[in-house]
Formats: C-alpha cells, structure tokens, sequence
C-alpha cells in the first residue's frame, strides 16, 4: 500500500482555491467578474459584414468567466434541498441535524423568509421562494444551506428532514378540470382568474374570426387530427449558477447567468425586503439560455444565503438539478381541424391546443397567446376558431423555450397540410405555397401583416436546393455505420433502411406582445482614447451565446464611423434592456443601441459646429456623416477629424427605446394588434429510417429563412442551424418524461434526456432572405426562434414519408416506427 | 471516505480483503458519477489506475487475457483479429473519452443488463479470473451475473482479467439505442460462430434483469445449421430458420417497460437485431469459407 | 488528501482535497483553472474533456487522488501545448525523422480581434482579476483559432473541450473525413451551434495545419 489517506472526517473544509498570478482584488469583486470587451479595428466591421466575436478569444482560452467559475475569498456554497414528490402537504421540517454539521453556516426554510413578500413569477408572483405548507411539483425548493464546501452543504441537505403527507396529483386536462380536481392554487386572485372556467386554467384565449360553421360548408375535403408534443428543456450546457456577494450598505451583489437582469432584480427585492438598488446585479458569463433562464433559478437563495452569513454565496446546480431548476416548454395536445376545396384552397381552420404549464404560472399565459394567435401558421384563411389554453397540474412548471407555444402549434398544423394535401392529391409543397399568406394578409387576430411575408418563397427555394446523394454510408469498405440509422451501435448495413423527404414552415412573432411595453435602454460614449476616437456601449443585454455583443459593436462602428468599440458588461447600472428572448435583442436593444448612437453622433456635430463651423460653410449646409473616424459631408468632403472635434470631451447618451405599440387581444375574440413582426422559416428534411428497428438518421435539414437583414451573416446562420438542430432533438429524442401516476420526473440527466449529438446532427445548408421590414432597425428580423418551429414538423413529414406511419406525437420514438409502444 | 492506493495488485488484494466495503475504481465512468450525485458514498475508494498489470492483455493459443482495465480503446485497436464482438461492442461503449479509460472490468463489476461488454462477452464465451488473498478463480461468464447489477464476485474478491475464447469464426454486435452515439443500450445483441465447435453463441443486453444468453434459439440454430450441412456446404441460412431464430432470441428475454424503451420494443429489437447479425456473420462465415477453398 | 499533478506543465499541489472530488473539481475550484466546464458531470457531454497523460478523458470520471502523479492539459494550457508539440515535430523534421503531426502556427493575425481586460485597448490581457495571461501567450492553437473563425463558438460552454478533443483528433488524423471528425468529436453536446460551425473549425483547422507543415 503506498498511499492510505490519513485523515478520517467524511468532510474536509475546503481550502481556498491557489490561484496563480492574480492577486484577488478588492474584496467585493468575485474572481471571474465580467470586463469589457474591446474590438479593435480600422473603420470596418460594421453592420452586414460577419464580424467575430469580441470573446471569442476568452471563451476559446477558457477564460471566459461563467456563472459557475466565480469565486471569492471566503465564499461559502449553497445547496437546495428539493421535494422528492410532487404534490403533498408538508407536516413538519426539522432543520437542527443539518445546523449541528460542522461547516454550516445557514439553513433556511420558508419560516425565515424576511419579508411578507414570499413568492416571485414573471407574472402571476405564485411561486414560493421556500415552500410553504405544500410542494406542487416534485424537486420543488424547501429548504436552503450555505456550507464551507459543497460536500457539506450537500450532507446538510440530507440530514433535514421533511415530513410530507401525499396528496392526490394533476396531471392532464381530464384530471385537472374534473369536479371533484384538486386546486393547484387555492385562492388564486391573478388578473386571469377572472376570465377562466375553471381555476387549474391559468389562461385562456380564444380567436374567432370569420364564420367556421359556414366555411365548413365549402369545404370538399376536411381532415381532423389529434397531436401530442412532449416537454422538451432547454438543455443549456452551463448549469443555473451565480455568486452573491454581501455588500457593506445592507445589500448584496449577484453575479448571475440568466436572461434578463432587470426583471430579475424587480422579482428579487421585494423578497430581500431591498430596494432595488441595494440589489446590484452584473450578467456573469451565461451558458445558453434558450428561455430557461427567464425565470429566477437559485438568486433569491444565494442572496438570502449571503445576507443571512454576511458571506460570498456560490451556488451551482449540477445537471440533475438543472432539470428541476428551470421551467421546460410546454407539453401541448391539439386538435385540429382543416378543410379545403378541391382546388386546393383552405376554406377553415378549428383547433384547441391544450398547453400543461405545470405547477406554476412562469410564463405560461404569454405562450397561450403566441400558441393562440400562431396557431394557422403562415396561411391565409378567412374562417377560423382557435382556442389555447394553459393549465396548472402538478407536473413540473413550464415556461418560455424558444419558440414559445408557436412550436408546439407548428407542429400540429404542418401535420395538418401534409394530410389535407394527400386528401386533395396535391404535392405538399405546392399546396402549403397555394395558401401561403403574404404582405397584407389578415392574420385570425385581425392583425394586418404589414411587412414581407415571404413564406411562398421560403418553399420554393428550400425545394429547389439539391438532394443530397442516395445511400451515402456505402462505401468501398462496405457499409460506413456512422452514416446510417444507428450510428455506431452498428443496427443496420443498409437493411430496412428507407429514405423519405419532408416539408414545413412556420410562423413566429418577435418581440414582446399583447401590448407589453417592450423596450430597451443602451448608454453610448464617444471619447478620445490613446489618440483615437473610440465608443463604448453599455447595455443591459444578457449575452447569452447569439452574439450581441457582436451586433452592438458592429451597429457602433457603422453609426459613429470608428473602429474601437468596447462593450461594458450588462449590469443593472444601465437601464432595462429587455429579455434575451422573443428574437428580440437585435431589433429592440439593436435598435436602442442605433438610437444612442444617431444621438450621439448628433451632439458629436453639434460638438463639431461650435469648434470648427465658422471654418467651413458645408458644417452649415450639408448632411454631415461620421467616417473612418472622421466627419465627413454626404460629397464625401472631410471636415474635420472626430479626435480633434472631441477633444478631451466625452459625449455620452443614455436612452430607452421602444419598438411601435401593440395591443393586447381582446379575451373573447382575440382580435388586436398583438404582435410587432412576424418572422418565417421552411426547411426540407431528409431522413433515412431503418423500418426494422424504428431509428431515424437524419441526413440533411435544409432551411431557408427570411431574416430582414443580416446584420452578421456569420451569426445569423449558427443561430439558424442552432435552432434547426433543437427542433431536430424534439421530433427524434428529446423529452422530459413525467410519471402520469406520481408526476415526478423519470429522465432528470444527460443519459436519460437525450439531446443530438454531432453524429445526429445533419448537413444544415441555409439559403438566407434578406426582405426588409421598413418598421425595424435597419429592416431586420428576429432570427432565432423560427428555425426551431419547422424543423420539427418537416423531420416528422420526412419519417411519415419514410414509412407510411401516421405519427401523431412528438418526439417519434422506435416504439412508434415499430409498432411496439 | 478513504482514498487507497495500491501500487500492485497483491497490495490490491490486501486492501480488498482488509476493507471489503472498498468500491474499486479504474475508468471511473459508474463510480464517479455515483459520488458525483450523491448516490454513492463509499467508505473506502481503490484507484485501481496504478495496478499497471490491470492494462496489460495476453493472446494465448486458445483465449485472450485481458486485463480488467484495458481500455475499450486499445480492445478496438488492438484485438479486432482476436476478439471481434467485443471490439465492436467496445466501439460502442459511450464516447471516445469513456473508451479511453473504462474497461471491461468496470462493466462486470456493476454488472448492469445494459453493460455493452457482457453480450460480446458471452457470445465470444469467456471466463471471469477473480482474486482474494485467498487465491485466484475462474468464473464462467454463464455464471457471473447473479441479479439486476449484481455479480458472482466474493465482497473480498477483485476482477483480475477476462479469458476469452479467440474467435475462429465471424462475430458481430448490434445495439440499439435512441441516439446515434454516445447512447446507452436500449438492448444489445452479440452473436458469435464457433465453426470449430460448430456452434454458435448468442448474448443479449438490456433486455432481462441480467444479460443473457438465448440458450434455446442457439439449441435450435446448432441443430438446424448441423441438419442443414451449412457448416461444410456453405448454404445460406433458410429464411425460416433465421426468422424462427430472431424469436427464439426474442423469446429468450424478459425486458421491462422503462424510460429508455417499452418491453415490446426490446423484445422486438433483440429479434431483428439477432436476424441481422446472424445473416451478417453467415455471410461473412461463407466468404472466408470461399476464400479459402479457392486458395487450396 | 493531498493531490501533486502536473498541469499544463506545471507541478501543483492541492491540499484537504475531499476524497470523492473528482479531478474537474480540483482544476476548477482548487487550482484556479475553470476553463474545464462542468455541464453534466456524468461523462455524458464532454465540456470537461482534458489530457490525462495524454489521453482524451472526462475530467468529471476522474478522482481526485487517481490523478496523482499525472499530467493533465487543459484548454488553458492548450495552446502552449500545441505549440511544443509543433516545435518537437518541427526539430524532429530537422533530425531527420518524420513530424507528421505537426501542428501549431503562426497564424493569420489579420483576422483576429483582440478582448482585453482593460480599458487599455493595446494591451493584450484577460478580464478583470484572472489575468493570467500575458501578451505572449496570445498565440492561439490552429484549433482555437479556427473556432473563432469559423463562428463555433457561441455560449461557449462547450467550446473548451471541443477544441481539447478536436486538437487530440488533428494530433493523430490530420486529415479526417467528415465522418471521422464526428465520431471523434461524437463525445462532446453542443446545444447553441447544431454542430455546422464546429465542423467548419475542425475542417478550416486541419487544412491550415497541413498548409503549415507542408514542405
């Protein structure tokens, strides 16, 4: 035996990390806290050019800062404890064992809360910080601890003990509208409440528009279908995490991943028992997000944890966590219901999509409302009925996930067309672009679509893109595996493998709706450092991996004319910037970002007219630009250059911006402005299904998309292929899978929720549209979320090609190919 | 919890025998997680990393030795001649990185049905070399695995090495699962000819408490392939013996519905799985049978 | 316990290292080296993949105390790592004897932009506290570089041990197939790219490698 450690404890206090070279800092700045970011280069780089990413080195150096990767001298570490089951009264939590652990040094429980203010919610503020007398979902927060190591922390966890007594689970809509249904919330008293029939309905929106009962009349073919769509996460690589740091005037700091700093801070407060600005807030480096992070996570613990120990707090979910730790998208039944004339013209369209918010509100009634007004997709029909609805059960809560209730629909009423259009004998691709609606169409909301809706086109070109090559896994040494069904498990050389071809499109919207004031503030200077003009943008913007940051550089060089930008790191020292979500940050903090600076640029001229106007009429007379870091007229003169019209003087802008009004939908009929822009993506899919064993290889997802402009071409297709590959994930593998009995999770990991890998993941070819929007900065459109809507719908149409199977659920498992579920 | 460090295996032994609860680790893929999750907190950790005769393997005239923590990279690499069904089920043992550090000890020490050696293994046939400081045996892999993750093996007990029978013939492995790398087995199937017995062997994952072999399907394939002539003729198998084949192995599990897969689909997979690999390897079996009579 | 391991090719030490850590725990929370990312911690998604003596592993399934005595390369220490093994494969050419797995290079500088910590726009150095890098060591691998290029990199959690793997797969295949390049990277969830930009870098990387070493 050479070595047999020494020491017996099961627990050792953790040393502090041995860091080498930096020194720590001032004591409240936690190693790893965000810098600027600074792109320097001549005057190019702007906007339409594919510019890199101003962390790219940090992030490919690996010091690149997440959430998890804080520390801090004296930091201790939180752990939650979760409910084991779903839904149960709780009769007594015994706190003393896990005090008594030496190394602890808080444990808290919903009793010391701070304040009367003991829920949070984007909202409806239905959730508990701490659960109160029940738990409503299983892996529900109880109790939190702050250790001197995580190991403590998480043998404190274990050793409270909790004395649940079951109570009876909803599950479905069956189980949470029957008469006798458990209430998930008691005394609901939301805005919501008032309009619902039955208080398990969080929301509820109906669109009536046209007269269904008469179209249906004109109908010479009518198909129905009934469609399942499972809950789907985010799977964001890095786990919800942040540090809190206790601050010297009675508030704390939070270091923190998450997708909106201010609507976080607003959530947070008031259960601190803080104003809101004691609770200071800067954006740690975020590992995607995908709206997982638009609900609060661990950073009302870890700052109760801090105030309470007057210590740093870290803490970090590990992947099991995780799943419990964040709202998934949504698990939806539709029925739908589609009718058209021989000619090939949808005459109606009925549905009602059931959505499963899960034990708390999140963001549910905003995705009843995009579901709702989504749910044609991108087709013009006059008669149409919808109906959403989301319901409150016992299963884990739901939220936001991109695409947000347009997904779950989109794959409803693609599945629709394909079967209309075999009804009708028609192709599929030529039927969806017969009914494709256009600039000018009347969406069912009443909404006129008042910018390009290229959705005919989008068809025509991601049709017209080449077939990848037949039986590509054949080769001179046989069949190559990795390129067939299977993959590497060797399942199949080519036997019963069966290739199929489908199509879809969608519709998405961008923006926040239904008459949110939905804004963004962005705070620009303009000085002369180091002998050069330089700018700095200074946003609140969660740089969530799409490359924002990239954007706002780019947008500063082309309005200001210089090369130097530097990106300060979001924080709440700036105003709101509105969410990382709803494809809205280009457009909307794009937008405030171009708004600073054309002001900027304005007080720049002004600065310009007062030093140097006598000196040259064209100050005067001529329309004056910002170039190459000089001022120049729209002749092309130079008039002066931008570092002797500054000076030593700053010029710095601070100011919100707003996207154009719209209007919440009316409860009964659903009409009203609801949405800014309406943004379109169709992809071709090509599989390859082994029929014997029911696996699917996909060997090519085509998309096109129309994004406006293309502020960053470079990051405008990795955000297409990105959301390609997860709608991908949730027509093949991806799903949460939820006990009907007991409604507690059975797949809470990476071996048991599977997301695709490189070997999943096809050739994604992209045909980029560039069609203005004249309403949006610089005419571009939201990009992220469409891709993820039609890729779905167009795998599953490629396996019910493939096979002749139906498929009415997603994701499509090898039970279903087989007939053996 | 302790951290032991054997330096060799007798002080491996040593320690087993003196901390019995001690959890051995090579690759790390089980146990790690196990700790990292709180699932697990053993007493006693064994790094078996430093027992470098664990990595080392031996091709014997008859079987191969090989070591309990010979990575399932170096199998695939090193012993596609030897041991063919395991070097394909190695190929699909999770990701490059799993491949670079667990071995086949690791799976027969958790011995769970979903362990992409074991169905190689029993197809291949082989033998468990256990050891205590009472002394070394053999444990015949039909006898190994006891129960759902549980194994033959003494509490003082340590899993030396494998003996596998070389192949003389083609083997093949099949594994399904819901992803096309980096999966784990829904259920997997082995199958390997023994020309010089004439017989063939069959193993099966994932799809009863333990793996298993299909004793009955190999009973009917052996008499068939044997009333047929079809090891000295070289025929194709009868389509109804392969079909009647897959149902046996079909017939020899007895899955469970899980999140993974559905009883049926088990049962279902194992049969095509079984057809394919059976027509994959009699082919294969044909074509060298051809190669060499044309050479003599 | 007490853990002495080479990093990156420096001797360190961690002391009252808990028994169950596992080796991912020690780089990030011990030896100040988070750049290995802890997404799953189940060897399932490849974010913390090191260099274990050389060996492409999970740094999530190693033990703390099985990684005594060993030599571990992460992402920080990458592109010195590259580097050496460029200059052996370099001075081994000159020896006469084969370099086949040269990689490492001067490389095109032109399209690379600078992050700074500092407001000092000249200054080439990391964010605020970490700075641990200097100016020399802004040479980045083939590999990293090609990432940034080729837009791989989005959130980033999964880019450090990409490029760890990819770097391992350019070291033995210079030349790899499309499908080999996912069968070696088949260990490592990306959930921002679908995987296309990633495919680019590691192709954009291997031919830029086999231009360098071209004779």
């Amino acid at each position: 035996m050479t070595e047999h450690s020494a020491a017996p404890a099961p627990v050792r206090t953790a040393a502090g990390p041995v860091r080498d070279a930096a020194g720590t800092g001032p004591a409240a700045i936690p190693l790893g806290a965000p810098s600027t970011l600074t792109q320097g280069a001549p005057a190019r780089g702007g906007i339409g050019e594919s510019t890199l990413r101003p962390d790219g080195i940090l992030k490919v150096t690996g010091e690149f800062a997440y959430s998890s990767d804080l520390w801090h001298e004296d930091m201790l570490w939180g752990q939650i404890l979760r409910s084991t089951v779903a839904h149960a009264e709780i009769l007594s939590i015994d706190t003393s064992e896990a005090l008594a652990l030496p190394g602890v040094h808080a444990v808290l429980t919903y009793d010391d809360l701070p304040t009367g203010v003991r829920h949070y919610g984007l909202e409806i503020q239905d959730t508990p910080v701490l659960a109160h007398g029940k738990v409503r979902h299983h892996g529900e927060p109880v109790a939190v601890v702050a250790a001197d190591h995580p190991e403590t922390a998480r043998r404190a966890a274990a050793r409270i003990r909790v004395e649940y007594r079951d109570l009876p689970v909803v599950t479905d809509e069956a189980s949470a509208l029957a008469p006798d249904a458990p209430l998930v919330h008691e005394h609901r008293d939301d805005h919501h409440m008032r309009h619902v029939a039955h208080p398990n309905i969080v929301h509820r929106q109906p669109i009536v528009r046209g007269d269904v009962a008469r179209a249906r009349g004109r109908a010479d073919v009518v198909v129905e279908g009934e469609y399942t769509f499972g809950m789907q996460d985010q799977a964001f690589l890095g786990p919800e995490s942040g540090l809190a740091v206790p601050e010297e005037d009675g508030g704390v700091h939070l270091y923190i991943a998450t997708q909106w700093l201010h609507s976080d801070r607003r959530q947070m407060a008031p259960v601190l028992g803080l104003p809101e600005d004691k609770v200071r807030m800067t954006l740690a480096g975020v590992g995607g997000a995908f709206g997982g992070r638009e609900d609060l996570s661990m950073q009302i613990h870890a700052c109760l944890l801090a105030l309470r120990t007057g210590r740093p707090v870290k803490i970090v979910y590990n992947r099991f966590e995780s799943f419990f730790g964040h709202v998934h998208r949504h698990p939806a039944t539709l029925r739908y219901e589609h009718g058209a004339t021989r000619d090939g013209k949808l005459t109606h369209v009925a549905c009602r999509i059931v959505l499963d918010g899960g034990a708390y509100a999140s963001a549910s009634p905003a995705v009843v409302g995009n579901a709702s007004s989504l749910g044609v997709g991108p087709y013009a029909v006059d008669d149409v009925e919808i109906e959403a609805l989301a319901l409150y059960t016992n299963n884990p809560p739901c939220g936001a996930m991109r695409g947000f209730g347009a997904v779950q629909a989109c794959f409803a009423y693609e599945a629709q067309m394909d079967k209309l259009a075999a009804r009708l004998g028609l192709d599929p691709v030529e039927f969806r672009r017969l009914n494709a609606m256009e600039q000018g169409t009347v969406m069912p909301t009443g909404q006129v679509v008042d910018s390009p809706a290229p959705v005919a086109e989008l068809l025509r070109r991601v049709k017209a893109m080449p077939m990848p090559p037949e039986r590509q896994w054949e080769s001179s040494e046989g069949a190559d595996v990795r390129r067939l069904p299977g993959g590497l498990s060797n399942t199949t050389h080519g036997e019963d493998v069966v290739r199929g071809v489908g199509y879809a499109v969608g519709i998405k919207n961008v923006g926040f709706s239904e008459g949110f004031d939905d804004y963004s503030t962005a705070r620009v200077r303009m000085e002369v450092a180091g002998g050069r003009p330089v700018a700095s943008v200074h946003t609140a913007m969660a740089e969530v991996g799409q490359g924002g940051v990239t954007v706002h550089a780019q947008i500063a060089r082309t309005e200001l004319g210089i090369g130097q930008v530097t990106i300060h790191p979001a924080d709440t020292r700036v105003g709101s910037a509105g969410s990382t979500s709803a494809s809205r940050q280009t457009y909307v903090t794009g937008g405030a970002v171009r708004n600073a600076c054309e002001l900027v640029r304005e007080q720049v001229l002004e600065l310009g007219r007062r030093r140097f106007g006598s000196r040259h009429p064209a100050w005067a007379t001529a329309g004056l630009l910002l170039e190459d870091g000089k001022v120049v007229t729209d002749g092309g003169e130079v008039l002066a250059d931008l570092v002797d019209v500054l000076g030593d003087e700053a010029v710095e802008v601070e100011e919100e911006w707003r996207h154009r009004p719209t209007e919440p939908f009316d409860p009964l009929t659903g009409r009203g402005d609801g949405h800014v822009q309406y943004t379109f993506a169709a992809h071709r899919a090509v599989v390859e299904v082994d029929t014997g064993l029911g696996l699917v290889k996909v060997i090519e997802l085509a998309c096109a998309q129309d994004v406006g402009k293309a502020l960053n071409p470079l990051s405008v297709i990795g955000q297409i292929q990105g959301g390609t590959a997860q709608g991908l994930g949730v027509a093949l593998m991806e799903e949460i899978v939820v006990d009907p009995g007991t409604a507690k999770v059975r797949n809470p990991s990476f071996t048991d929720y599977l997301i695709p890998t490189i070997l999943d993941t096809p050739d994604i070819p992209v045909d980029v549209l560039e069609l203005a929007d004249e309403h949006a900065p610089y005419g571009l459109r939201g990009v992220g979320e469409a891709p993820t809507l039609s890729s779905t719908p167009a795998v599953l149409a490629a396996v019910r090609d493939a096979t002749g199977l139906e498929l009415n659920r997603t994701p499509v498992r090898p039970e279903h190919l087989t007939g053996t579920g | 919890m302790d951290f032991l460090r054997p330096a060799s295996w007798e002080e491996a032994l040593a320690a087993k025998a003196e901390h019995p609860t001690a959890v051995p680790i090579a690759g790390g893929t089980d146990v790690m997680v196990e700790i990292n999750f709180d699932h697990r907190r053993p007493e006693y950790l064994m790094d078996l990393n430093r027992v470098a005769d664990l990595t080392e393997w031996e091709v014997g005239e008859d079987t191969v030795r090989l070591g309990a923590s010979v990575p399932y990279t170096r199998i695939m690499e090193h012993l596609r001649a030897e041991l063919p069904g395991l070097a394909l089920a190695s190929h699909t043992v999770a990701s490059p990185q799993i491949r670079n550090r667990g071995g086949v000890g690791g799976n027969l020490g958790t011995a769970s049905p979903a362990g992409d050696a074991h169905p190689a293994l029993l197809a291949a046939g082989a033998e468990v070399e256990a050891a205590s400081v009472r002394g070394s045996r053999r444990i015949p892999i039909d006898a190994f695995y006891t129960g759902v993750k549980r194994n033959a093996l003494a509490p003082d007990e340590l899993i030396r090495a494998v003996h596998i029978r070389k192949a003389d013939g083609p083997q093949q492995f099949s594994k399904v699962g819901t992803r096309n790398a980096m999966v784990i087995a829904v259920c997997a199937f082995g199958l390997a000819l023994h020309p010089a017995a004439r017989t063939v062997r069959t193993g099966i994952g994932s799809a009863a408490p333990t793996p298993v072999r299909a004793a009955g399907a190999e009973e009917f394939l052996n008499a068939a392939l044997d009333e047929g002539g079809l090891w000295d003729n070289g025929r194709t198998v009868p389509p109804s013996v392969a079909e009647r084949f897959a149902e046996l192995c079909a017939a020899a599990c007895d899955p469970i519905d899980d999140v993974r897969g559905t009883a049926d689909y088990r049962r279902h997979a194992v049969g095509v799985m079984a057809r394919r690999t059976l027509a994959w390897t009699w082919e294969s079996y044909r074509g060298t049978r051809r190669t060499t009579e044309g050479a003599a | 316990m007490r853990v002495r391991l080479t990093v990156n090719g420096r001797p360190q030490e961690a002391d009252d290292v808990w028994e169950g850590e596992s080796l991912l725990y020690v780089l990030r929370e011990r030896l100040g080296l988070p750049g290995s990312k802890n997404a799953c911690e189940q060897g399932e998604c490849g974010s913390c993949t090191v260099r274990l003596d050389g060996a492409l592993v999970c740094a999530c399934l190693v033990a703390a105390g099985q990684a005594e005595g060993r030599e571990v390369v992460t992402v920080e220490g990458l592109a010195d790592f590259a580097r050496r093994r460029s200059r052996a494969a370099r001075d081994g050419a000159r020896d006469g004897e084969e370099a086949p797995h040269a990689t490492g290079t001067p490389l095109d500088a032109a399209r690379r932009w600078s992050a700074h910590g500092t407001q000092e726009p000249d200054e080439t150095q990391g964010p605020g506290g970490a700075g641990s890098r200097t100016a020399g060591e802004a040479e980045l691998a083939p590999v990293q570089q090609a990432f940034i290029d080729a837009g791989a990199v989005q959130c980033g959690f999964c880019t450090p041990g990409l490029l760890v793997a990819a770097d391992e797969l350019l070291e033995h295949h210079p030349d790899p197939s499309d499908a080999d390049i996912r069968e070696a990277l088949s260990g490592n969830l990306c959930r921002c790219t679908g995987y296309e930009k990633i495919m680019d870098a590691v192709r954009l990387a291997a031919v830029r490698q086999s231009e360098e070493t071209r004779p």
